[in-house]
């Protein structure tokens, strides 16, 4: 559910820190009808332009928090709120090239009331605001 | 002339959760909605619409009841969850599940809401541990009979032996109306159909379960029909929904705190698709019940992705139907 809007249209950039562009991002809500504590999303992965990002490489940033993933999966002091739209980060030295990118988003949460992880997808082509 | 009944009108804000996903709708606007229909009571999911709960502030509270005022709605119902799996690699302990749900009974009592609806997977072990703190904030805890469970369930008559023999009057039901779901909803079979299911496959899957043949027989069939996951995963949801005889409900009506008025499409002819209403509601007049009828409509998940959801305008057309069955006069007589 909601899967259409986990990627969320503007904002997806490359970022610059001290003059270099350390990476690119982009926001990201929660493909799920409540909140959820950072410590039950089981994983997130990214694959743009057809290229799984290697997990050490994303960051999860939530109201100005940065998180890699395992420490997101030690946090239990955060909810990502329904509908809130947070930033994914990737970590990659020269960003992305301008122009039209297809990134793909899948978030699985571990869902107490359900047998198993529950999985949203969202694949979006946007052009990159550099 | 029908005496008037006393069943009251309510909605859950769940109803609202694609507006309020994409912040068209917020809360406030969401009580709103649901009194303009004249559905007082009002039933909430605190994790969904009151961001920051568990660690809600004085100032939220009383803003809350400013609105209950200003729109002279009802608090009714707060529902809980329990995330059981908040650790990766263990479940939280016994003691850690009580902690959890008291944390949802006091929220409920300061929301002023009298029932607290139970995810149904909280075992009568549990919930005949949480007794005496449902007692001391006089918050009723019933456990939602959610499809596929159904009353006559024997994880649900666990609980109903658990609730007899302790006379407790603060464990009981928030029966969702999806046990009653006589066709699979026509918004999920054209959903699967939209991510390349084959029509014939699906139309089976719907006849046959209309028709009651059992899951085992119908996910088989669709596979001998040479169907695909997509096929099989719509074969399946006949495992996921059932439908039990609503006359069912009459033997729990003392147990029934709340309702949980599920439904999925409001036709243009004033019926639910799936839910037969007209078979329920009388049955609940008979009984006398005199609890909140809280609409849960969940129709959007199924049509977001090809269309705009309008979920005030699903809802209002619920209550326009609530409305005739339960003889009250109509709003809009004109």
């Amino acid at each position: 559910m909601f899967d259409r809007y986990m990627i969320v249209e503007s904002g997806f950039r490359n970022q610059r820190e001290d003059g270099q562009v350390r990476g690119f991002e982009f926001g990201a809500r929660l493909p799920y009808y409540r909140g959820l504590g950072l410590s039950m999303v089981e994983d997130i992965q990214v694959k743009v332009d057809g290229q799984p990002v290697p997990r050490e490489r994303l960051r999860f940033v939530l109201r100005g928090r940065r998180y890699t993933l395992e420490e997101m999966e030690r946090t239990y002091d955060a909810v990502w709120e329904m509908g809130e739209v947070a930033r994914i980060e990737v970590v990659q030295p020269g960003g992305l090239p301008s122009g039209p990118h297809t990134i793909e988003l899948t978030e699985m949460l571990r869902v107490s009331y359900m047998p198993f992880p529950i999985a949203g997808r969202d694949t979006k082509t946007l052009a990159i605001a550099d | 002339m029908r005496s008037q009944s006393k069943i009251k009108r309510g909605v859950s804000l769940y109803s609202y959760q694609e507006e309020y996903f994409l912040r068209k709708l917020s809360l406030e606007q969401c009580i709103g909605e649901a009194v303009a229909i004249g559905a007082y009571g009002i039933e909430t999911l605190a994790e969904q619409m009151m961001p920051g709960f568990p660690n809600l502030s004085e100032d939220f509270y009383e803003k809350w009841h400013r609105w209950m005022s200003k729109y002279h709605a009802v608090p009714v119902c707060h529902d809980m969850f329990l995330d059981t799996k908040r650790y990766k690699g263990r479940l939280l302990s016994e003691q850690e599940c009580i902690e959890s749900v008291v944390r949802d009974l006091k929220h409920a009592a300061r929301l002023g809401c009298k029932v607290m609806r139970v995810l149904v997977f909280v075992s009568p072990e549990l919930l005949e541990k949480c007794l005496p703190y449902a007692e001391k904030y006089d918050v009723k805890m019933g456990i939602e009979v959610h499809a596929p469970w159904h009353f006559d369930h024997p994880w649900i008559q666990r609980h109903v032996e658990m609730i007899q023999r302790t006379g407790t009057r603060h464990a009981g039901f928030v029966p969702d109306m999806g046990i009653f779901t006589k066709r699979l909803p026509r918004v999920m079979r054209d959903r699967a159909e939209r991510n390349g299911a084959n029509p014939k496959i699906l139309d089976y899957v719907c006849d046959a379960y209309e028709h009651g043949v059992l899951s085992e027989y119908i996910v088989a069939e669709a596979r001998n029909m040479g169907g695909k996951p997509v096929d099989i995963g719509f074969a399946e949801a006949s495992r996921h929904n059932v439908y039990s005889p609503p006359r069912r409900l009459l033997e729990y009506v003392p147990y029934i705190f709340h309702i949980h008025a599920k439904f999925y499409e409001m036709l243009d002819d004033g019926s639910e698709y799936s839910i037969p209403y007209e078979k329920i509601i009388p049955v609940l007049l008979q009984g006398g019940w005199d609890g909140y009828l809280s609409s849960e409509y969940e129709g959007n998940r199924h049509i977001q992705d090809a269309y705009p959801v309008d979920s005030i305008e699903q809802v209002r057309r619920q209550h326009a139907m609530f409305r005739r069955l339960l003889g009250e006069p109509s709003a809009a007589a004109a």
